[in-house]
């Protein structure tokens, strides 16, 4: 065709259905893109395709009963949803989980995040390409699993903690094992960032892509990792100390540009300080009861309250409500992949069509947990 | 700041607030200083909440609905939950998504599973459950309707 014929073809935008069934949304996620060839121009994200009610379900359950719904929340940090709504529960009953407990709680939820971020490194390099990352994911992952196997017998939906405590003790050889997976694991790490690191591809793929201002990152009250690569100091762990973490030392990384690259370091580097915090819980964890309360139906005090953690995908909240009875009267999630998601609407926007991969998955998001 | 600081603050501006009873991190204000009230607190500068962790509803029948609004302030690191009660019937409040642009999600899904009309809204669609879903599932009295036709 000569120069002049192609002056006068018709150009028109159009919308692109993605998903729900789309293998890189981590669950159902469904984007109505409107697309100039092949730039996206605006972006619709439409959730609840796994709504499964979990906040009604809570209205007719006991406290106790209601514990293993809450691994449904987020299946890749089951140990993490227990840990928030048993603590809302702890806090409007005035139980105080003995000792133990708080230090195995803080190392199950250190290996969770271990096992999350190896899960999310996994997917996300899969989803801009590259396949041999999740390949050294899985293989350490499956270790991890390992050890939650030993001290719960599950190895995705745990249902390990109890209000008052955690539902049995750490298995006799639990310390020297974990011990033996940090001494193999901690010297991978570089080997995962070299597969990246040293990739100019990735470079080009990560760099100045989804760029996410600390302002704009605050109107959309992003949290977790994702927060802190745009350089926003704010972990719950030192903002809000719950447990024993303030009697722990570990640093909080942070990035400097928000875009793809900075989360993936952002999530790395916490990688290895978990690890240095399940060192020092393997030293200061004292002997003694692993739970308080032996009488699983009880009635919980009048009141409210609203208690949160942090996730491995973010601030993760429970804001539960008692009318005096035996079952929560209404027990609300606060999910960070739901604000997450929401930011696509900004973020993926004059974006080529590769790059929404890449900023979805840049920020860790999961279905279940946003869909509740 | 403490709660009490808080109340102090918007006793000045709307002295009809008060202490929540239920919860000790939590304040009252009436229906209509929403979303003055929200306002107010996100830009004075003793304050500054710039963080809004979650908006949510309580249904209390027979007649009452509460909606509690979670702020946070990033650099002053404290937090508060402001409440207001609404008809249940008609339960109507002023929309917040020009302050924090996540309150509009939150209130899609306030509107979705408790029926609380936010005017202003620029996209007041439901968001978890399907378009075309009648009833709202987190009020007290909501019945299923697989449940409600089945015989006893």
């Amino acid at each position: 065709m000569q120069t002049e014929d192609l002056r006068d073809v018709r150009t028109e935008e159009f919308e692109l259905n993605m998903g729900p069934q789309h293998p890189s949304t981590h669950g159902v996620l469904r984007m109505i893109l409107k697309m100039d060839g092949e730039k996206v121009l605006h972006c619709d994200p439409i959730i609840g395709y796994l709504h499964r009610s979990i906040e009604k379900m809570a209205e007719s359950r006991t406290y106790t009963q209601f514990i293993p719904v809450t691994d449904r929340l987020d299946y890749c940090t089951s140990m993490t949803s227990n840990y928030v709504y048993v603590m809302a529960v702890e806090a409007l009953g005035d139980i105080s989980p003995p000792p133990r407990a708080e230090y195995i709680r803080v190392i199950m939820s250190e290996l969770n995040r271990i096992a999350s971020h190896l899960l999310w490194y996994g997917t996300f390099c899969l989803e801009i390409g590259a396949t041999t990352p999740f390949l050294y994911a899985f293989r350490d992952r499956e270790k991890v699993l390992d050890l939650f196997e030993m001290t719960c017998g599950a190895r995705l939906l745990y249902n390990y903690l109890r209000v008052g405590g955690v539902s049995r003790d750490l298995p006799p050889n639990f310390l020297k094992e974990m011990i033996d997976f940090l001494d193999y694991w901690e010297p991978i790490i570089p080997e995962y960032e070299d597969l990246l690191d040293q990739n100019p591809i990735f470079y080009n793929r990560a760099q100045q892509v989804g760029v996410l201002t600390p302002a704009h990152a605050n109107r959309f009250a992003v949290s977790g990792p994702s927060l802190r690569a745009s350089g926003v100091s704010y972990d719950v762990r030192r903002a809000d100390p719950y447990s024993v973490y303030k009697d722990l030392k570990f640093e909080v990384p942070l990035g400097k540009n928000g875009d793809v690259f900075d989360r993936y370091r952002v999530r790395m580097e916490e990688m290895r300080q978990s690890a240095a915090i399940l060192r020092q819980c393997a030293e200061l964890i004292p002997s003694g009861k692993f739970i308080d309360l032996h009488n699983w139906r009880f009635t919980l005090p009048a009141g409210e309250v609203y208690k949160h953690i942090e996730s491995p995908r973010g601030d993760i909240g429970c804001y539960l409500v008692s009318n005096g009875g035996d079952k929560p009267w209404r027990c609300k999630f606060r999910a960070p992949s739901f604000v997450h998601i929401q930011l696509f609407r900004e973020l993926i926007k004059d974006v080529l069509i590769p790059d929404i991969m890449a900023i979805a998955a840049s920020f860790d998001i999961v279905l279940p947990e946003t869909d509740r | 700041m403490k709660r009490a600081d808080f109340l102090k603050k918007l006793q000045e501006r709307w002295p009809e607030s008060i202490q929540d009873e239920r919860n000790e991190n939590g304040l009252e204000v009436p229906a209509q200083a929403i979303p003055e009230a929200l306002a107010y607190l996100r830009d004075d500068p003793e304050t500054r909440m710039n963080y809004l962790d979650f908006i949510t509803a309580v249904d209390y029948p027979p007649d009452t609905m509460h909606v509690i609004y979670s702020l946070y302030s990033l650099d002053k690191q404290h937090r508060v939950q402001l409440k207001v009660k609404l008809d249940r019937f008609h339960p109507t409040l002023a929309t917040a998504s020009h302050l924090w642009t996540n309150a509009e999600w939150n209130e899609r899904e306030v509107y979705d599973l408790f029926g609380v009309v936010f005017p202003g809204l620029s996209d007041p669609r439901r968001i978890l459950m399907p378009e075309d879903w009648e009833g709202h599932p987190l009020r007290k009295d909501y019945l299923h309707p697989n449940l409600a036709s089945k015989p006893d």
